[in-house]
């Protein structure tokens, strides 16, 4: 009988144990010389006890997890070519924009969303000047939703209008898509909240020039195998996140000779595309992020799944979903993140946390794979040390190891991937993200970079509703 | 000599560790020769050169693993296979520094490599840190009280599915393979197996039979509702089945206060299909001791009973008055109360007046404190509201020894046993320990004893002696 053998297999074995609580019950174990691995165990918030304990107590949920986690670590993105964001993003109609993080209206939008917002109306040409933008989106005369009710992610802002081109990110099978924009490099660019004539100049050479010579590009290569792409960048010293010079750097080797070799668009468009993305360390960052929607939207919607499918922010709130709980969001305030300022910019210039871009924390990058990215460690306040641990401490709230995306100096171990709100909950240790920081007034754009920690409130909220859905 | 090869797309891995990888391979015997690389022009041109079908290399990319094994045969290509995943799945276990584990804050964090979980967190708390156990392959001890019986309920039934076990919760002592959880005496590894809903039935048992030099290599304590309709006695049916098919095991004692009769029925019919010979204390029921199991057990291992070691108070007066009994163990309480009957009503807490035997180990003392055989101070100040109480003729305490009890317990009881003994009550002390716990247990009893108290090893011995104090008043 299987139920035997286990239990012979304790009494057989010298007991290796592990301990949670009184510390003077593990003290008189080690009085014994036995085997101990202490816990550090602290209370979880109060009133989280009975959601736990039912969530804990259902089988469906550990299953759930199971399905969830693999379909997450089973996807397969490529990116397949870059499209106007109105002809293939779902929803997107003409009097709508999307935005990053939780929903919000005009009325709670932070300066760097208002100023992005104002850009595209202008960009768009639904407005002449940036007073009438403004009135026009305070009328309500354009719908406001959230790209990730959109299959779509954007970073800051993460303001997309119908006209812009998105990157297109596939997974043949199941047959799913996810978007994202192109990046702008870095200054004054809409995503800060800039809204300058030379910012509408450059979405509209993007539109017009980046754009197709791109999918061009795309075409003629083929899907790009994102998967192994990042996996690679991975070991070259990204983090997907914050830094994507090594992911930026192969992406244009892959498509470098299909750039050169092509009639689709005279050879100063087809070489400023080059320059534009050589110039661009970030390029690669929105399409780490469309990796992150598609990865994460794979994983949603399982019953009971406590797994966190996105972490976003909209620069007023902080909202987390659960593959278990559908399309509610669990929101707090938007924290401020702890960082480097450039220039003679302080933490008095810095807009609370904003930005889709913690969907690359959402699938163990980023600031989950801070060890792999020692270059970027003191930009982000650390040392080389400290991101080793950071990443380190992430295994603990996570459900896997990712299977192609490892950190070399962890002898390849693979990334913190899945975070499973009850560990969030459980242990008191915050997801950490990586990430850029926005001015607070409109138009300023970036003012630094730093760390920034999720708020544990979305997680014990997440957590609650989950359990209130689950069945004892 | 067969070739196999097999491309798997959008595996990704660096050179180096690849090229561990067709090395290891080519160490598999009856492996001819291997090559594990992504899909290049320049590998796939080598998979060829070395003989590879083209037809199924051409179509790899350099995105793509390569995976191409020439064998014997497919018994020996299967096996280059599974070097090939553990080879790449392989990983160095980081050192100490910079790349030593963060603090773990939950069980599961660190459960690889354990095979059982000690958990003492406040009770509203442990029923997910021990599924959390259950789930990554422990057993559990759940040390913690006040947990609500339907989560011991669902634990109990999902160890009851994954093979393990739960003892707990409120389960104070247990020994596995030698080693003392919780409160524990140490004794020598020998033949005899406990299973019990009593944390201090157990303790006072090992302390008996090795008084009588023998043995208890496991005891395994299943919580103190185990025996309760609605646990079932889930954890003391799975203990007695452990216990009775380990080959060590000569002698069972099953010890808890009476269970309900459903529950009964089912452990004696499960002890007497046990091909060990097992024995039954429950605790309360007329006449069963702890020193009378010990007896019994004594009989059935061919070891004759030893007169328990004993400290007599030296001769002096004590005044009339009720016996009042101070616990720590709520087992040693139960058996007092069953030597005790022939005195009458006695009482269970300390407001009751009359006699009383009080345990300040059970829940509602507890709740919010450290168990009194770790913090005597709630059970000094009753000793010493009795020693000042006029109705109070005898006090009787327990006094328990062994890991996780205090480090020195008759230093804190001797000065307030002194003033007890000047205000008049007779002191009778139940030292549970051995030899060999870490408090010293001569030094223990010598301490009480100077203080004016009596002491005794057995706890019913020591019953007995404050039950003839109570009755006769007679001088001591």
């Amino acid at each position: 009988m299987a139920a035997m053998s286990e239990m012979r297999h304790l009494l057989d074995n010298e007991p290796v144990v592990v301990t949670a609580g009184v510390e003077v019950l593990t003290e008189a174990l080690e009085a014994q010389s036995v085997q101990v691995r202490r816990t550090d165990w602290k209370p979880p918030p109060p009133g989280t006890e009975t959601a736990l304990a039912t969530l804990a107590a259902a089988p469906a949920v550990a299953e759930a997890n199971e399905i969830a986690i693999s379909r997450m670590l089973e996807c397969r993105p490529h990116l397949v070519g870059v499209a106007r964001a109105g002809e293939v993003v779902p929803g997107l109609d003409d009097a709508t924009f999307l935005h990053a993080g939780p929903p919000l209206d005009w009325e709670s939008a932070s300066g760097p969303m208002r100023g992005a917002l104002i850009g595209a109306m202008v960009y768009e040409a639904l407005a002449g000047t940036p007073e009438e933008a403004a009135a026009r989106l305070a009328a309500g005369e354009i719908q406001l939703s959230p790209c990730h009710h959109h299959q779509a992610a954007g970073p800051m802002a993460g303001v997309i209008s119908p006209s812009m081109p998105v990157l297109v990110v596939e997974d043949p099978e199941p047959h799913r898509t996810a978007y994202s924009t192109l990046n702008e490099g870095l200054g004054k660019v809409l995503r800060y909240g800039a809204y300058a004539p030379e910012v509408i100049e450059r979405l509209r050479w993007m539109e017009r020039v980046l754009g197709p010579v791109l999918d061009d590009a795309l075409q003629r290569t083929g899907p790009v195998d994102l998967r192994s792409l990042i996996a690679q960048a991975l070991q070259m010293g990204d983090d997907g996140h914050n830094r994507n010079r090594a992911g930026t750097s192969l992406l244009l080797r892959a498509l470098g000779a299909a750039l050169v070799d092509s009639d689709a668009a005279p050879a100063t468009d087809r070489s400023a595309v080059y320059g534009f993305i050589d110039s661009n360390d970030h390029f690669m960052l929105n399409v780490v992020m469309a990796v992150g929607k598609l990865t994460t939207d794979a994983a949603s919607g399982v019953p009971n799944s406590s797994l966190v499918t996105a972490m976003a922010r909209n620069g007023t709130e902080f909202g987390i979903r659960l593959s278990g709980t559908g399309d509610e969001w669990f929101t707090a305030p938007a924290p401020i993140v702890d960082g480097l300022f450039l220039g003679s910019f302080t933490a008095a210039d810095a807009n609370p946390d904003i930005g889709d871009s913690a969907i690359t924390e959402t699938i163990g990058l980023g600031g989950f794979a801070m060890a792999a990215a020692p270059a970027i460690v003191g930009f982000v306040g650390g040392s080389a040390a400290g991101a080793v641990q950071r990443t380190l401490a992430m295994y603990e709230i996570t459900m896997a190891e990712h299977p192609a995306f490892q950190i070399p100096i962890l002898e390849s171990r693979g990334t913190p991937t899945g975070i499973d709100a009850m560990l969030v909950v459980r242990t008191g240790v915050k997801p950490q993200i990586n990430t850029g920081v926005a001015g607070k007034e409109p138009g300023v754009g970036m003012v630094g970079a730093g760390l920034v920690e999720a708020p544990i409130e979305c997680f014990v909220d997440a957590v609650k509703a989950l359990a209130g859905r689950t069945i004892r | 000599m067969i070739d196999s090869v097999e491309i798997r797309p959008g595996a990704y891995y660096d050179s180096v560790r690849l090229m561990q990888a067709s090395q290891a391979l080519q160490l598999v015997p009856d492996v001819e020769d291997a090559l594990v690389a992504m899909g290049t022009d320049l590998n796939r041109e080598l998979a060829m050169d070395m003989g590879f079908d083209p037809g199924s290399i051409g179509h790899a990319g350099p995105n793509d693993l390569l995976v191409a094994i020439r064998a014997v045969d497919e018994k020996a290509a299967a096996a280059a296979i599974q070097v090939l995943e553990s080879t790449l799945a392989a990983r160095t276990e980081p050192g100490a520094g910079v790349f030593a584990a963060p603090p773990a804050h939950v069980i599961g964090s660190v459960a690889a490599g354990a095979n059982l979980a000690l958990i003492s967190v406040p009770g509203e708390h442990a029923f997910v840190e021990a599924m959390d156990a259950l789930r990554h392959d422990l057993s559990v001890m759940v040390f913690s009280d006040n947990m609500p019986v339907e989560q011991e309920v669902v634990l109990k039934k999902e160890a009851e599915r994954l093979g393990l076990l739960v003892m707990g919760p409120d389960c104070g002592t247990a020994i596995v393979n030698g080693v003392g959880l919780g409160f524990a005496n140490v004794t020598q590894p020998g033949p005899v197996g406990i299973v019990g809903a009593a944390g201090t039935g157990i303790q006072q048992l090992c302390c008996l039979l090795d008084a009588a030099g023998v043995g208890v290599r496991n005891a395994l304590g299943t919580g103190s509702r185990d025996l309760s309709v609605e646990v079932g006695g889930s954890s003391t049916l799975r203990g007695l089945e452990a216990l009775d098919a380990d080959p060590s095991t000569e002698v069972l004692i099953v010890v808890s206060k009476p269970p309900s009769p459903e529950v009964a029925a089912k452990v004696e019919a499960a002890a007497a299909d046990c091909s060990t010979p097992t024995v039954l204390a429950f605790l309360g029921e007329e006449g069963v001791t702890l020193e009378g199991a010990v007896g019994q057990t004594l009989d059935l291992a061919g070891k004759p009973p030893p007169v328990y070691a004993s400290w007599p108070a030296v001769a002096g007066d004590h005044r009339p008055g009720y016996l009042r009994g101070l616990f720590s163990g709520g087992s040693l309480r139960s058996e007092a109360a069953v030597i005790a009957s022939g005195l009458g009503m006695i009482g269970h807490d300390e407001h009751a007046g009359g006699h009383t035997l009080v345990d300040f180990g059970s829940d509602r003392y507890t709740l919010g404190r450290a168990h009194p055989m770790i913090d005597q101070r709630l059970r000094l100040q009753h000793l010493e509201e009795a020693a000042f109480d006029p109705a109070a003729g005898v006090i009787l305490l327990d006094v328990v020894l062994g890991h996780g009890a205090h480090p020195d317990p008759a230093s804190e009881l001797a000065p307030v046993i002194d003033i007890a003994r000047a205000e008049g009550p007779a002191v009778v002390v139940s030292l549970c320990g051995t030899t060999d716990d870490p408090q010293d247990r001569e030094r223990q009893a010598r301490l009480l004893n100077e203080a004016g108290a009596s002491v005794w090893l057995s706890n019913a011995a020591a019953a007995r002696h404050a039950v003839s104090l109570t009755e006769d008043g007679r001088h001591e």
